[in-house]
């Protein structure tokens, strides 16, 4: 169902309470830090004083949505983006590792997945390894690479690209595994009864069985793959990218400038997986004729 | 063990067995299968679940590896006789590709075979209008009634043209009115294109009104109980399911699979 005119009303009211609460969340968390102020100052002070206060604080604790905006406009309208206080530029650099690494971990999950559903060996020695590799925390795994292939003197987009790969090839092969599995014994005998070649059973029925899974692995995929890009930036010391904004946010106390970039990798998760949705929606229709969900006639 | 010689023979089967293994032991599957089929015949194999007559078509159609007996199709291994494609098979499911139209699943098989785009055409042309789809071609299976997808799958089967049609109770899993219409159809396609076919079912009726040659069989271990010839004119209707040759035929088929039954019950 595409979003229509009704669906508007509840998304906003959530919008709404959100704000509501974050500004309320605001006083709460800055007021402690705002009445020592005015008790040390020795000043009278109201409520509406102390949220006006909490609210236009230069270092919050949590900074209030206003403030988050102002943060927004001012390092991605008003900063040229070349330069290297404006989101823009670091948000290109995030999304074109996020971008990079997802590409190759796409093409390595599907290439393990063909060999796992084609090569014996493969699907019982394989598949343990990949689950293990899954099991290290990529925040153990990230600072060495990154630091090992700097040794080698490879920096910049290629090791955080790969840290996006290590992160987004497994649900693409774990999906793709079952989706090149799914045909029905009858489908599988069906091209047996044609003699048809292991190729052309894989061209005419395992792949475009597999679709819907593939798309389903790609949307995990993309948002772990932007997840990888930004915690290989967090160790390269804040060069560049929303990883590097978010740490140097956090050791100069500049929350403002946390949230702005929490915010923008946020929408650029959300666009990305999107994308991957229409990207969908355009290949199921163009592969069953509008319909939603084909499912296997068996 | 019966001898092997009839030069017109599509499918002879000797001394045939198979059995499956299975984690409570071995299940005999078939046992002792002895069999000849000619070419022009419909024959019907027909029993309770679980006698072997899905298995023993399998079998002819390379699907199933045999533990014991000499098996042939169109005078070759079923091995060859797949490799050739030498035979049409329709499964119990219409077993279409959901991302293909009508038009490109019957298609699929001439596809894999490597011919031509004009011919491709041509025979699913001709294919789909004798099963009375035309004006179909560009649905969807998913738009059309449980009926007219098992037509497909006959007219996907017959466009490779193959002298021999394998059908599993093709028409199992449809409601008794589209089944008897598509029984009808069938028989009359079966005089147009002088095939042999073999046909599994359950059921007594479809049996008797479609076959000339009905196989009964009984299962644990599956095996043959009887052979019934059954030569009803060509011309015959549905309506002939109430006249007392008929109904004669239809009994004995029944007391062969009461037969088959009694000392396992």
């Amino acid at each position: 169902m595409t979003t229509n005119k009704g669906n508007s009303i509840p998304v906003i009211t959530v919008i709404m309470a959100i704000i509501v609460i974050w500004y309320a969340g605001a006083v709460q968390l800055n007021s402690p830090q705002i009445i020592d102020r005015y008790v040390k100052k020795n000043v009278d002070w109201s409520f509406t004083q102390l949220a006006m206060d909490s609210w236009s604080m230069k270092r919050a604790v949590l900074p209030a949505p206003h403030q988050v905006a102002i943060e927004l406009k001012k390092t991605i309208i008003d900063k040229n983006v070349t330069s290297k206080r404006s989101l823009v530029y670091h948000a290109a650099i995030t999304l074109s590792s996020t971008l990079l690494g997802f590409v190759l971990g796409t093409s390595l999950g599907i290439v393990l997945s063909i060999g796992i559903v084609y090569v014996v060996t493969l699907d019982r020695s394989l598949m343990p390894w990949i689950i293990t590799s899954q099991t290290i925390p990529i925040l153990a795994l990230a600072p060495m690479v990154i630091v090992v292939f700097g040794a080698m003197g490879i920096s910049g987009l290629l090791p955080k690209a790969l840290i996006s790969m290590y992160l987004c090839f497994f649900p693409v092969t774990v999906g793709m595994v079952k989706g090149l599995r799914s045909p029905s014994p009858m489908l599988v005998d069906l091209m047996a009864t044609y003699h048809a070649s292991q190729w052309q059973v894989f061209l005419r029925l395992r792949l475009p069985s597999a679709v819907p899974f593939l798309f389903a692995s790609l949307k995990v995929a993309i948002a772990l793959s932007l997840v990888g890009a930004i915690v290989a930036e967090l160790p390269t010391g804040g060069q560049a990218g929303l990883g590097s904004r978010l740490l140097s946010g956090s050791y100069y106390g500049q929350t403002n400038l946390i949230w702005a970039a929490l915010i923008v990798a946020a929408v650029m998760s959300a666009s990305l997986v999107s994308i991957i949705g229409y990207l969908e929606r355009y290949v199921i229709q163009r592969l069953a004729g509008g319909q939603a969900d084909p499912q296997v006639t068996s | 063990m019966t001898e092997i010689n009839t030069l017109n023979s599509v499918v002879q089967v000797a001394g045939l067995s198979l059995d499956f293994v299975t984690k409570d032991g071995i299940v005999s599957a078939l046992s002792e299968v002895d069999l000849t089929i000619e070419s022009g015949e419909f024959v019907s194999f027909i029993g309770p679940s679980g006698c072997g007559k899905t298995t023993l078509m399998r079998v002819l159609a390379d699907l199933e590896t045999p533990t014991a007996g000499r098996v042939q199709v169109n005078g070759m291994t079923p091995s060859q006789a797949r490799q050739q494609r030498a035979y049409g098979y329709v499964f119990q499911a219409p077993a279409l590709l959901p991302w293909r139209t009508v038009q490109d699943n019957v298609t699929l098989p001439l596809e894999i075979m490597g011919k031509s785009k004009a011919e491709q055409q041509a025979l699913s042309h001709e294919y789909l209008q004798l099963v009375n789809l035309d004006g179909f071609e560009n649905k969807f299976p998913w738009q059309l009634s449980g009926g007219m997808q098992q037509r497909v799958s006959i007219a996907r089967a017959l466009s490779v043209e193959p002298q021999l049609l394998f059908m599993d109770e093709p028409f199992g899993a449809l409601d008794e009115i589209t089944r008897d219409h598509l029984n009808d159809q069938l028989l009359r396609l079966w005089q147009a294109t002088k095939k042999t076919v073999v046909f599994v079912t359950h059921s007594i009726p479809e049996a008797v009104f479609l076959s000339s040659r009905i196989v009964v069989m009984s299962p644990r271990p599956g095996r043959i109980i009887d052979v019934i010839d059954c030569n009803f004119p060509l011309d015959r209707t549905l309506d002939i399911r109430e006249t007392p040759e008929f109904l004669a035929i239809a009994q004995r088929v029944r007391q062969g699979l009461q037969a088959g039954h009694s000392y396992d019950d």
